[in-house]
């Protein structure tokens, strides 16, 4: 349940949410991502009132969630050609997205003999398949070792060019990586603020 | 269009990996056959009988397909990944009930001989066509039905209940219009064709309920 949480992120920014687990981070996410209906108040993305203009925003975000979205039983890269179809994106992007990661060589095998890590790599290159304009990442970087987290970063870090709000139970890590900050304690705004002006006593507070 | 042959490109594929569904609806049908042939205790049956054992044993088959069409869906997150996309979410719906369709398609291409040779009486020669024809009605009515009825059961904890629960009701109009259409045909020195009046109501039944079913599906998606 989310209550009383109000901000805006201007296109282009991170976002970074912060919370502890149950704060309302993956709701949040989920909300922005079409794929909850929120009961009150008013979300905005790319200006499009959601849920009720959400066919006008699907396409142009991208999320990475917990579950990776892919089918155990079908290959690497057939699960992306699934969802480039599904995103009328070409098959020559599907190979960009996996040069990119790493995962030419592991493509074909089934996503269910897959270390956590390899399938992780495939998530981050099914969310950006399409381009999205908005990332909406959910620790992205779980279950990536740092050679791996350095290779994604084309596809989801700062310099990826999209606007991102992202999650994280590192502090310090989303700290790195934000514009913006929000934390949430229980479904509410605890702050607000720049990651400059972040007050540690109370980022402690809401991992205590 | 496009995203349709999408969905059932990868669905194909997934069975096609896994041999989840297909092998067990037909495991099933032809373990009835054998079954029934013991417990009525006759070596052949014929007419509205033959009728009633084919098209009871087909339906219970579907509804193990019924049970396992979105369980991928659901439990490996290819509704949120669906969702995401911008397609018309109709699409899913008729790709998930042709699937079902065309799983119905190969079981009954194994099961209805199988049929003729365990139990059936009468050769299955002069019936074929009609029974091509009433099965076929039938089956749309068992993928339609079946897509809807599986979309609400696999979005709860007891979709093995659920499913048949809701499913055979609903689809016991189809049944009684498939066993009356086959039973004239599978009869000793029988029809050729099947009963007009049930070829119309099966047909009814699945514009009905097809037309239902798209105007429902996209609520049901919602979380």
């Amino acid at each position: 349940m989310l209550r009383n949480v109000s901000l805006q992120v201007p296109a282009g920014s991170t976002l970074a949410v912060l919370g502890r687990n149950g704060a309302g981070k993956s709701t949040l996410l989920r909300i922005l991502a079409t794929l909850l209906r929120p009961h009150a108040g008013e979300v905005l993305v790319f200006g499009e009132a959601l849920p009720r203009r959400g066919f006008a925003v699907r396409g142009r975000l991208g999320l990475l969630a917990h579950d990776p979205l892919l089918y155990r039983d079908l290959s690497g890269r057939e699960n992306l050609s699934y969802h480039a179809r599904l995103h009328g994106v070409g098959p020559e992007r599907v190979q960009e997205v996996l040069d990119v990661v790493g995962m030419r060589e592991r493509a074909d095998e089934p996503v269910r003999l897959l270390s956590r890590g390899l399938v992780q790599r495939l998530a981050v290159c099914r969310t950006v398949l399409h381009a999205p304009s908005l990332l909406l990442l959910d620790e992205p970087l779980a279950n990536l070792d740092p050679a791996a987290t350095e290779l994604v970063g084309p596809l989801i870090g700062r310099d990826c060019g999209a606007t991102r709000v992202l999650t994280s139970h590192d502090p310090q890590a989303a700290l790195a990586e934000a514009d913006i900050v929000l934390g949430l304690e229980d479904g509410r705004t605890a702050f607000v603020t720049s990651p400059d002006n972040v007050d540690p006593v109370a980022v402690k507070r809401l991992y205590a | 269009m496009k995203t349709v042959l999408t969905v059932l490109r990868k669905d194909l594929l997934l069975e096609l990996r896994g041999f989840e569904t297909l092998p067990a609806m037909v495991l099933f049908a032809i373990v009835t056959f054998v079954i029934f042939h013991f417990g009525l205790n006759q070596d052949t049956i014929d007419g509205q009988l033959a009728a009633g054992v084919l098209t009871v044993t087909l339906l219970f088959a579907a509804m193990l397909g019924i049970n396992r069409l979105f369980v991928a869906e659901r439990e490996q997150g290819g509704f949120d990944a669906f969702l995401l996309a911008p397609v018309d979410r109709s699409a899913l719906l008729v790709a998930k009930a042709t699937a079902l369709f065309l799983f119905l398609v190969v079981l009954e291409v194994i099961a209805v001989p199988a049929f003729g040779l365990l139990l059936l009486g009468p050769s299955l020669g002069h019936a074929l066509p009609g029974l091509i024809a009433v099965l076929a009605l039938g089956d749309v009515a068992l993928a339609v039905i079946g897509t809807l009825v599986s979309a609400i059961a696999v979005q709860t904890r007891a979709r093995d209940l659920i499913g048949p629960i809701i499913g055979l009701p609903l689809l016991l109009p189809a049944l009684i219009g498939m066993a009356r259409g086959a039973g004239p045909l599978l009869a000793a020195h029988g029809s050729s064709s099947p009963p007009g009046r049930w070829v119309a109501i099966l047909a009814l039944y699945d514009v009905v309920f097809a037309l239902l079913s798209y105007a429902v599906f996209d609520f049901l998606l919602e979380d």
